[in-house]
């Protein structure tokens, strides 16, 4: 261990030590002065997207670089998911203030363990053996239960962290006992070598296929597909919106680079295996989504089922097992981050009045109200359902490219329907916007910042639209395609 | 003599057990952080086993920052029931159900 290998994880270091210098920094902070907390966590987060940006880690040459006995690796792939995780984080930042302080929660808790979960997010990443994997899982999963019940008044959101806390223990269990087999078939901790003791022995051992079916459904359940689903609408209607954002968006960033070194760097030789298990679990997805999110009258039960479909288009990326798949999916799954931060936004600039925003009728009427956010609102929905040019359209087209690529027509053509079926209930909620007349007249207001941050999301969802090939290209050479 | 699958043998069955737990429960959330302890030291037999016959020191490693990490596990978990008690008054499994749909 020299120190080139410690700067490597220059950006972990960073936020870990961000996260302990706000968590006292609050207690000489009067009441009012709370805003500090707030301006230390965005510089946490601008600087970490810039020491990550300004890493020359890959000098001599090499595709990647790792450190702590190779449990820890920098790739491109890892580089581009952190410093997306920043900038979603960035956009959090703002949006929930405006909502911490609407609800008198603006405490420094929720910034220092939103902190520790992204610190959890980058080591999950940058994971390279399975101790890291389940530590980087854990780290972010111990945060999230205790922002969940971030507000310590209500009942349902008590409620919907036991009930994370325990489904949730449940598959990091599940992922573990998975890991402890496949570390008995192969001997080691380390993803390279298991797989090189794969290629050695062969890929038909009982042991290693038992491992597999654990540690998917220990993925599947991070990623939230049918039918380890249950959580998410629970979670996402209990938990306040200001919490929801992160959970619906940056862990899943880091369940994608999970994934992807586990079952492809790690487990590769097993693809046949695992790539029918994705399929299933991301075809039962994509159906029962948005088949149930028709019948949702609560929005955030709605987007909840929304999620579920989109991350089993996520699995429909990762499936083929191709560098042109893993691409199409990591893709879709920043832009999936980007459109469900810019949704929540939307219910907590709606939520102002001290009251939360929860059923569709709170979006009637929208456009006579504030045109402007009515029209974000519009472009995150269009995009959603992937009508072109919003982004969301070529997410869907890269991971059905992939998947046609491999030859599974049914599969594509399937989730297409699937995905029209889908776009009736996005545009049911722009019919509300624009058509409809408003259940209350009040117009809507924002802080400056919290204007400027949606209006800079709704310019990345209809930008990255237009110019697609920009992010498309950076995540396809992150695979070497 | 003991061999690889009798360890093998009772990790299986303590996980299986935990996995009941959780399922069949229907009464008291402290019964369900039980048996999601139960899970972790089912898991902990194994990584030891698979070490001790392997002659290979990592798995033990992995065992200690899990018993760690369930320690945290544990306190979080007890947390969000003591608060959840201060809002429901109940700890019933059974009437956790105002979210639904």
């Amino acid at each position: 261990m020299n120190s080139a290998q410690l700067l490597l994880a220059a950006p972990e270091f960073w936020v870990l030590v961000m996260a302990c210098v706000i968590m006292i920094v609050d207690l000489f902070l009067r009441e009012e002065r709370r805003g500090i907390i707030h301006m230390l966590a965005m510089l946490t987060v601008i600087f970490a997207a810039i020491i990550t940006l300004r890493g020359d880690f890959l000098a001599n040459g090499l595709p990647s670089a790792s450190a702590f006995n190779d449990s820890f690796i920098r790739d491109p792939m890892g580089d581009v998911l952190k410093v997306f995780s920043f900038v979603l984080m960035g956009l959090i930042y703002t949006y929930s203030k405006f909502y911490l302080r609407n609800f008198k929660m603006f405490r420094a808790d929720f910034y220092t363990l939103s902190l520790f979960a992204l610190l959890g997010v980058m080591l999950l990443i940058s994971a390279n053996s399975m101790l890291m994997m389940y530590l980087g899982l854990e780290l972010i999963s111990l945060s999230v239960y205790a922002l969940v019940a971030f507000n310590r008044e209500s009942g349902r959101g008590s409620e919907s962290a036991m009930k994370y806390f325990v489904l949730g223990s449940m598959a990091s269990g599940m992922l573990l006992y998975g890991m402890s087999m496949i570390y008995g078939a192969t001997g080691s901790l380390l993803i390279p070598d298991i797989a090189e003791a794969i290629r050695v022995q062969g890929s038909d051992d009982i042991l290693l296929i038992f491992g597999l079916v654990f540690v998917v459904v220990g993925i599947a359940f991070k990623f939230g597909v049918v039918p380890f689903h249950m959580w998410i609408p629970d979670v996402y209607e209990g938990a306040p919106p200001a919490v929801t954002l992160f959970i619906s968006s940056v862990p899943k960033l880091a369940a994608f680079a999970m994934a992807y070194r586990f079952l492809s760097s790690g487990l590769g030789d097993l693809h046949i295996h695992w790539e029918s298990m994705l399929a299933s679990l991301a075809i039962l997805s994509i159906i029962l989504g948005n088949l149930a999110a028709i019948m949702q009258k609560n929005i955030k039960r709605m987007l909840a089922y929304s999620t579920i479909s989109h991350m089993g288009f996520v699995l429909l990326g990762l499936l083929p097992g191709t560098a042109f798949g893993f691409g199409a999916a990591m893709y879709y799954v920043i832009v999936y981050g980007i459109m469900s931060v810019a949704a929540f936004a939307m219910i907590i600039l709606l939520s102002s009045r001290g009251v939360e925003a929860e059923t569709l009728d709170d979006f009637k009427g929208l456009n006579q109200r504030n045109p402007y956010y009515a029209a974000i609102m519009g472009l995150v929905l269009f995009s959603m359902a992937g009508v072109p040019p919003m982004v969301g359209f070529f997410a869907k087209l890269m991971v059905l490219k992939a998947v046609v690529e491999a030859g599974m027509i049914w599969l594509a053509v399937s989730a297409v329907v699937f995905a029209v079926i889908g776009a009736f209930y996005y545009l049911r909620v722009v019919k509300y916007m624009y058509f409809d007349e408003p259940e209350n007249e009040t117009s809507i207001t924002a802080p400056v910042d919290f204007g400027a941050a949606l209006t800079l999301n709704g310019i990345m969802i209809i930008g990255l639209g237009i110019f697609s090939s920009s992010l498309i290209t950076i995540c396809m050479t992150s695979f070497g395609v | 003599m003991l061999t690889l699958a009798h360890f093998l043998t009772l990790g299986a069955i303590l996980f299986s057990l935990s996995i009941a737990g959780i399922f069949i429960n229907r009464k008291n959330i402290i019964i369900l952080l039980m048996c999601i302890e139960l899970m972790l030291l089912a898991v902990n037999m194994n990584f030891v086993a698979f070490s001790r016959f392997l002659g290979n020191l990592d798995g033990q490693i992995f065992v200690f920052f899990i018993l760690t990490v369930a320690a945290a596990e544990a306190g979080i978990g007890l947390a969000i029931l003591v608060v959840l008690f201060r809002n429901r008054q109940t700890i019933n499994v059974a009437e956790l159900d105002d979210l639904k749909g």
